[in-house]
């Protein structure tokens, strides 16, 4: 429906471009100055950046390194069990848009540019397997869709355990399960590297603080006083301090407080880090969520005969959750842009990696192209995972109930 | 009253709900005190192993490095405690600079969103989407590595009118250097500032007794601008003295200096901290209704007046918050000067954990400052929304 205000004046009285820009660019002296102001700061600032882009950068040292920057040193020959989940990850994906997209235009819309993107990389790519696996994951969206079509209730249900098994089979995958030889041979997380650890460190974190967020959460508002003081000082004391000084602490502390003998690897701290980190802020968020659900839903709960546990799991969280989606993805966007520190710890992420490949000897010195290379990739994906928040909080309905 | 006593008598014990949180609650604490020990025990050995114990009495031992930049007298020689305040010191000018000039350019982004000027509009929405989908620790090495050490020589240093040089070896600028009627001016700026004060609590306390708020700020500013003035042609030389920076040779000298790791760590947080700020400021604006503004239009009071009077308390209302809340971030975020180089409190925090193996303490420490910092915020915060709703009644 279209606001009064959304609908077009008469074409009679519709400005011309002249008019529109005497109205609004030039209507006053201050404001002429502002306009010309502006234009000179684009056109330098464009200029600039196209000549740099197009003339001076060397941007030999991304596609060389091409491979470093997405996989960090994950073996050649094991690299089809990336693409297998990425396919898996595809297919699921698919079959949301079809299922929860309703058929409608934006989701069609969206679906549309997910397909066209990995045609359009194979493309550029460089090895013509991975070209072949790029024109795999397209069509597997496509098959996703069409088999998603349906939006049947027990589809639904399927879809959302796949999203669930999803992280675990890939992890299991990345991994490996037989020591040398054998179909999955054991890849060791000082391999991982690149975007890969990027989005590794990320899902880890948001997957595994959720459980531990939703009971802070739950705990900062419980009536036990001891828990509720319990989770406010956790809460707090991460909110407190910066992420660094958390990773530091989980490189540094965490391998004191285990018993002797017991060791864990440097990824694994860092993922413990970033999970207890995310934790305190999810617990946040949902807590917000929380405190959006009316009394009324409590007392009609009771009134029912529930108990506290059961009012909480059946008629609370998952109306504060399902409000609370889209923040969750924005935590999300802001955690994939936080893993980066990872690098001042030494893990070899995106940025890491980075370090590594201007410390080659053919590459010195191009710290711009590469940061901007870098830079360019926190940007695409953030910018693209903040548009998804955004689709999905109008199809969810946030806000309108 | 009986009733529900003998009621409560008649429920067993095991079901009676005040007992079950009791016992809920002190399992847990036993839990959560059972597991801290453990872990601390599991530290204690593990440290015992490696033939140290915790203790914070080797802050007093000689630190033995160097601090390029610090604000306090420190040497090789200095105590690491001494080395931890250089670093307490520079995280503080970071955060105070950064917040000062972030909510500068935050207010310009955020009134420019505001403005009917679509391309002025659109430049400021263009900004925020590029700063708030970076990371900022990318931000930050680009803005270091990429911009401000591929700033020419000293020889072929880039001239800015005023004689601001740019170079890779930093950033110089004049500079007043203090003579010896300094100390005399400054007891007139001191007595400048009390008399602001005084000026500024009369006009308030006159505006409460007439209903006509004075504009207090803007006299007491110039009751200090005045005296600053006078008391600058009074005093027998001028307190400052003109240094320019001059180009000799290899080197520049004169003028003060600021180093790119300080640049590019104050400028890249300021630019990244200004774009949130920005959305902070045109959400407090657009939270005043119209209405408001069309009241206070129809009683009277001209544009200035309404600006003054009704938008901006308002708004300040609902800024405020949110504002803290990215200072506090924008002082977190300055622990990122580690990966330029800039010494501030967790970069020499972690010189000195290098240097002493003492990373239980230091982090320790560094967690406890910071936390700090964020506590007395929280503490401004409780007592200046209490203050909020009392004047909203």
């Amino acid at each position: 429906m279209a606001a009064v205000t959304d609908i077009k004046p008469p074409l009679s009285e519709r400005p011309s471009p002249l008019g529109w820009a005497r109205k609004y660019l030039f209507n006053s002296l201050g404001n002429s100055l502002l306009t010309i102001f502006s234009i000179w700061l684009i056109y330098t600032v464009g200029i600039g950046l196209l000549r740099w882009v197009f003339t001076q950068a060397e941007w030999q040292v991304i596609a060389t390194n091409l491979r470093l920057i997405l996989l960090g040193q994950y073996p050649i020959a094991q690299v089809w069990r990336i693409w297998l989940s990425l396919l898996l990850l595809a297919f699921l994906i698919g079959n949301s848009l079809a299922i929860w997209g309703k058929a409608g235009k934006t989701a069609k819309r969206f679906g549309a540019g997910l397909v066209a993107f990995p045609l359009l990389l194979a493309l550029t790519a460089i090895g013509a397997e991975s070209r072949g696996w790029l024109v795999g994951l397209s069509a597997m969206l496509i098959l996703g869709w069409y088999l998603g079509r349906p939006a049947t209730r027990t589809l639904r249900r399927v879809v959302a355990v796949g999203w669930f098994i999803w992280p675990p089979i890939f992890l299991i995958l990345l991994r490996g399960t037989t020591p040398a030889e054998g179909v999955l041979p054991i890849v060791g997380t000082n391999l991982w590297g690149g975007l890969l650890l990027t989005f590794l460190l990320t899902v880890v974190g948001i997957v595994f603080s959720f459980p531990l967020g939703v009971f802070l959460a739950l705990g900062r508002r419980s009536e036990l006083r001891i828990v509720r003081w319990f989770s406010i000082g956790y809460i707090e004391l991460i909110r407190g301090v910066p992420l660094i000084s958390i990773l530091f602490m989980a490189q540094l502390m965490l391998p004191l407080f285990l018993p002797a003998g017991i060791t864990i690897d440097r990824v694994i701290r860092a993922m413990v880090g970033i999970t207890l980190f995310s934790a305190a802020y999810l617990a946040e968020n949902v807590r917000g969520g929380l405190q959006a659900i009316p009394k009324g839903q409590f007392e009609a709960a009771h009134a029912m005969g529930l108990n506290g546990l059961q009012t909480m799991s059946l008629i609370v969280l998952p109306q504060a959750l399902r409000l609370v989606i889209p923040i969750l993805v924005g935590q999300f966007i802001a955690l994939f842009k936080d893993t980066a520190l990872v690098a001042i710890v030494g893990l070899l992420d995106i940025v890491g990696i980075a370090k590594t490949v201007l410390a080659q000897p053919d590459f010195l010195g191009l710290q711009r192209e590469v940061y901007a290379f870098v830079s360019l990739l926190y940007w695409v994906f953030s910018y693209a995972m903040s548009y998804v928040a955004q689709r999905l909080e109008i199809s969810l309905g946030v806000g309108q109930r | 009253m009986a009733q529900s006593s003998s009621q409560a008598a008649s429920i067993p014990i095991w079901r009676d709900e005040r007992y079950l949180k009791l016992i809920a609650q002190i399992v847990f604490a036993v839990v959560v005190v059972l597991t801290a020990n453990y872990l601390y025990q599991n530290m204690v050995n593990g440290l015992r192993q490696q033939g140290t114990t915790l203790g914070f009495t080797f802050l007093g031992g000689i630190a033995g490095f160097d601090i390029s930049e610090t604000l306090n007298d420190f040497s090789r020689t200095s105590a690491y405690w001494q080395a931890f305040l250089a670093g307490l010191y520079n995280t503080l000018l970071v955060s105070i600079v950064g917040i000062v000039l972030s909510t500068i350019l935050g207010i310009i982004l955020g009134v420019a969103r505001l403005s009917i000027n679509p391309l002025v509009r659109w430049l400021s929405a263009a900004y925020l989407e590029i700063m708030r989908n970076l990371s900022l620790l990318v931000f930050l090495i680009f803005w270091y590595l990429g911009v401000f050490l591929k700033l020419p020589r000293v020889r072929e240093a880039v001239e800015w009118p005023g004689q601001v040089y740019l170079t890779n070896r930093g950033i110089v600028m004049p500079w007043g250097l203090p003579t010896e009627t300094m100390p005399m001016y400054r007891t007139i700026l001191i007595i400048g500032l009390c008399l602001a004060l005084a000026l500024g609590l009369v006009l308030f306390l006159r505006g409460r007794q007439t209903g006509k708020p004075p504009l207090t700020l803007l006299w007491s500013t110039l009751a200090l601008i005045l005296v600053a003035v006078i008391g600058w042609f009074v005093v027998p030389a001028a307190p400052l003295s003109l240094d320019l920076p001059v180009i000799q040779g290899l080197n520049i000298t004169g003028g003060k200096t600021f180093t790119p790791e300080f640049m590019a760590l104050v400028s890249g947080l300021v630019l990244y901290t200004a774009a949130f700020i920005g959305e902070v400021v045109r959400s407090g604006i657009q939270a005043v209704s119209r209405g408001q503004v069309e009241a206070a239009r129809a009683i009277g009071l001209n544009p200035f007046q309404t600006l003054r009077l009704v938008v901006f308390p308002q708004a300040l209302q609902v800024i405020i918050p949110p504002l803290t809340s990215q200072y506090l971030n924008l002082t977190k975020n300055s622990s990122l000067a580690i990966a330029v180089g800039y010494p501030d409190l967790f970069y020499v925090s972690n010189t000195i954990m290098n240097q002493s193996g003492r990373a239980v303490e230091m982090i320790s420490l560094v967690m406890l400052t910071y936390l700090t910092f964020s506590l007395i915020t929280s503490v401004f915060m409780n007592w200046y929304n209490a203050r909020i709703l009392l004047v909203e009644r």
